[in-house]
């Protein structure tokens, strides 16, 4: 595979390339302005996705179509956490859905009448940054005696963390197990008749405030990535130990991956224990986390847009196409097996580039867009350590 | 030390977490004995998890879902034979060996073909590629996945009825210890099993291929070691392993089988493998055999609903303080 990989790129000097390469090449060519001017269309596009509910969008009968353009949005906002950790830094996290559960949590915690707290009435604005903080400190938490470990162990310690979240859910007495907790809040605001905005059965607000959290997100990590932070994680993703004898301090980076995919993990979950309405343990187990692995491999994991798609591919099409929940999962684990042999960058993969600036300066200096390789240690680059 | 001892965390008074320090003397041989007969179990399936450790450096994810294909083997030898769920029927000693024998074999030999064929689909074309470890993992958590997800679209969510061939009954009283023919029986096959393993790795011809491809996998090939076949070898008896195991779950546990009833267990036994030393086959046995243990005195100490959480606390425990775990990881060492 590697050896495809050399003669791919190779073969972009010379004379027709692959589809998907032109169209990299070409949107790279294109100045920032004229990139965010066409993206901007897109943005539109996507907030008008609730509205379209006709016939080759739709999933109704069978779905509520805004529900299922909500679930799609949050998974998509999961992937994008994991893909900070799993994505960017390289780090199996098995557990993800732990943070997903502390998040929801809190917000059922801090909102919900069941709660043990005296007056459990916070406003959600409060409980947004009061969840994701949480969440994060958990991250620290887990993060700082797990991440010292590599590879495989550290994917079964952090499932080990990921059920004992959801154990303690089960068992510890003020979490309420199994009967959950009723009336989570959700965001405030009301319409002009006094009904509030955000309830239960209508997706369409649910939808736009994840859709712009999504963006809001997307730049944040965009930034990050482009920065010293960025350039760390993709340093240990490839290669830990040589990142460490270049003076990247691995662990530290690791710990950053990890409270920001952590942070992310627990605004969803406070996005989704707010749309339900109610939380408790049935949620939270090791088939959900695979999920969401499931949907940043499948996209393409440390592509952000690939993720996204991921999210889309499986939460949205099983609802289009009226899949039965128990073949999901079926389908998906099939799915990750040929994925993983046929094609285990996913559907886009990462992409090895010149970083902001130089990005800039290479087109400058040669005139066209610069090479893009599509090698990475999370994909395939020969160098596999197995007999 | 009889003292109901109570560890309030919450400042309201409700106890979060029972702590019944009595109640663990009063039963600590009895737990004890209990704990080595689901020690040994979960021992079985280490030995599957360490074997092919030793020789890919791989952890097979998916060794959850070859035991429980072996449990449905043997689950359906039993309803074959005309076991019906409900009371133990009482039947001639012969004949029942014969039987469960008879689903030992069926096991087993499920069991180590789902092995087989697990490694050909899903790890085989990987190791052609080259393939990092990581996208090793990836790809068992999808078989493991898809297995299981098979099971249950067949089966559905609800346990099979549990069939018990075996009543338990109690043949030694030792100091007021209950010691019941099960717990014998189980116990004293898979110490026989791990022996038997033990002794083909260390001593047969095909044991020291083992030894070699997980030593040096390239030199051994150089040496004439068909390394594939090894391979296949490794899978094979590490399933086959499994399915021993799965018999013995089935007559033991009386929950039934489940579609996804091998997930804790290959947690639990994956722990086991590290807690001894994962590629270390007496690691496995002392590493199964102390969880067992542990486990059951923590299920005793803090209240059942606790009992996974202990289990999760000693791995993550182990990894952190000794990844190499007690007897160190030795399948790859030189042994004369």
């Amino acid at each position: 595979m590697s050896a495809e990989v050399t003669t791919r790129t190779q073969a972009s000097e010379g004379t027709r390339q692959p589809f998907g390469q032109r169209v990299r090449d070409w949107w790279n060519s294109r100045s920032r302005l004229e990139q965010w001017l066409m993206i901007i269309p897109v943005v539109v596009l996507v907030y008008l996705l609730p509205v379209m509910n006709f016939f080759p969008l739709s999933t109704e009968p069978w779905t509520d179509y805004e529900l299922a353009l909500f679930n799609a949005a949050r998974l998509g906002l999961i992937a994008l956490g994991l893909n900070v950790v799993l994505g960017q830094a390289g780090l199996l996290d098995l557990g993800y859905v732990g943070f997903f559960a502390v998040g929801a949590y809190v917000a059922a915690i801090m909102t919900s009448r069941d709660s043990f707290l005296t007056d459990p009435r916070y406003s959600w604005v409060v409980v947004v940054p009061v969840a994701i903080a949480i969440t994060m400190v958990s991250g620290v938490v887990i993060g700082t005696p797990t991440l010292r470990l590599r590879g495989d162990y550290l994917a079964i310690v952090t499932l080990g963390f990921g059920e004992m979240v959801r154990l303690l859910a089960d068992n510890l007495e003020p979490l309420r197990g199994n009967r959950g907790f009723q009336d989570v809040g959700g965001p405030p605001g009301t319409y002009a008749n006094g009904s509030p905005i955000f309830t239960q059965g209508d997706g369409k607000p649910w939808y736009w405030l994840t859709v712009t959290f999504i963006i809001v997100i997307l730049l944040l990590i965009g930034n990050l990535e482009r920065s010293r932070v960025g350039r760390a994680w993709v340093a240990i993703r490839e290669d830990e130990d040589v990142a460490e004898i270049m003076g990247v301090p691995t662990f530290r980076f690791k710990v950053w991956a990890f409270v920001i995919g952590a942070g992310i993990g627990g605004l969803s979950g406070v996005l989704y224990a707010g749309q339900v309405g109610f939380v408790n343990n049935q949620r939270f187990d090791v088939v959900t986390s695979i999920l969401f692995v499931a949907a940043v491999v499948l996209g393409g994991s440390g592509n952000k847009l690939g993720v996204l798609l991921g999210a889309l591919v499986i939460s949205y099409l099983p609802d289009r196409f009226q899949l039965a929940p128990e073949y999901r999962f079926l389908i998906f684990g099939i799915a990750l097996i040929v994925l993983m042999i046929f094609r285990p960058q996913g559907l886009l993969g990462a992409r090895q580039r010149l970083l902001a600036r130089g990005r800039q300066a290479y087109q400058r200096l040669v005139g066209k867009p610069e090479p893009v390789a599509t090698e990475s240690a999370l994909i395939d680059s020969g160098k596999g350590t197995n007999a | 030390m009889t003292s109901h001892l109570a560890l309030t965390l919450a400042q309201s008074g409700s106890q979060w977490i029972d702590f019944n320090v009595g109640l663990l003397a009063e039963r600590f041989w009895a737990n004890t004995v209990d704990g080595l007969a689901y020690g040994s179990i979960y021992a079985l399936v280490a030995l599957g998890y360490t074997l092919v450790y030793g020789v890919l450096r791989l952890i097979n994810f998916a060794h959850s879902e070859v035991f429980v294909v072996g449990a449905f083997g043997a689950y359906f030898t039993f309803v074959g034979l005309g076991y019906k769920p409900g009371p133990t029927l009482a039947s001639g000693l012969g004949p029942l060996i014969a039987n469960l024998v008879l689903a030992g074999a069926v096991a087993m030999i499920a069991a180590g073909l789902i092995a087989l064929l697990l490694e050909r689909v899903a790890y085989r074309p990987l190791r052609r590629r080259n393939a990092p470890r990581l996208v090793f993992l990836i790809t068992a958590i999808g078989a493991s996945f898809a297995i299981q997800q098979g099971f249950y679209l067949w089966r559905g969510a609800n346990p099979e009825p549990a069939i018990r061939l075996v009543r338990p009954e109690a043949v030694f009283d030792i100091a007021g210890t209950r010691i019941t023919n099960i717990q014998i029986v189980v116990f004293v096959a898979s110490v026989v099993l791990l022996i038997v393993a033990d002794r083909f790795v260390g001593q047969t011809r095909l044991g020291r291929g083992i030894r070699a491809v997980a030593q040096d996998p390239d030199t051994a090939a150089l040496m004439g070691v068909n390394k594939e076949r090894v391979i296949m070898l490794t899978f094979v008896i590490g399933g086959a392993l499994a399915g021993a195991a799965a018999l013995f779950y089935v007559m033991m546990i009386p929950q039934g089988v489940l579609y996804n009833g091998g997930f804790l267990l290959g947690i639990k036994a994956f722990t086991a493998a590290v807690l001894g030393g994962i590629g270390n086959l007496r690691g496995a046995l002392l590493g199964g055999l102390l969880l067992g243990v542990v486990e059951n005195y923590g299920q005793t100490l803090f209240g059942g609903e606790w009992r996974d959480v202990v289990a999760f606390v000693l791995l993550i425990g182990i990894l952190m303080v000794r990844p190499t775990g007690i007897l160190g990881e030795s399948l790859g060492r030189a042994r004369v």
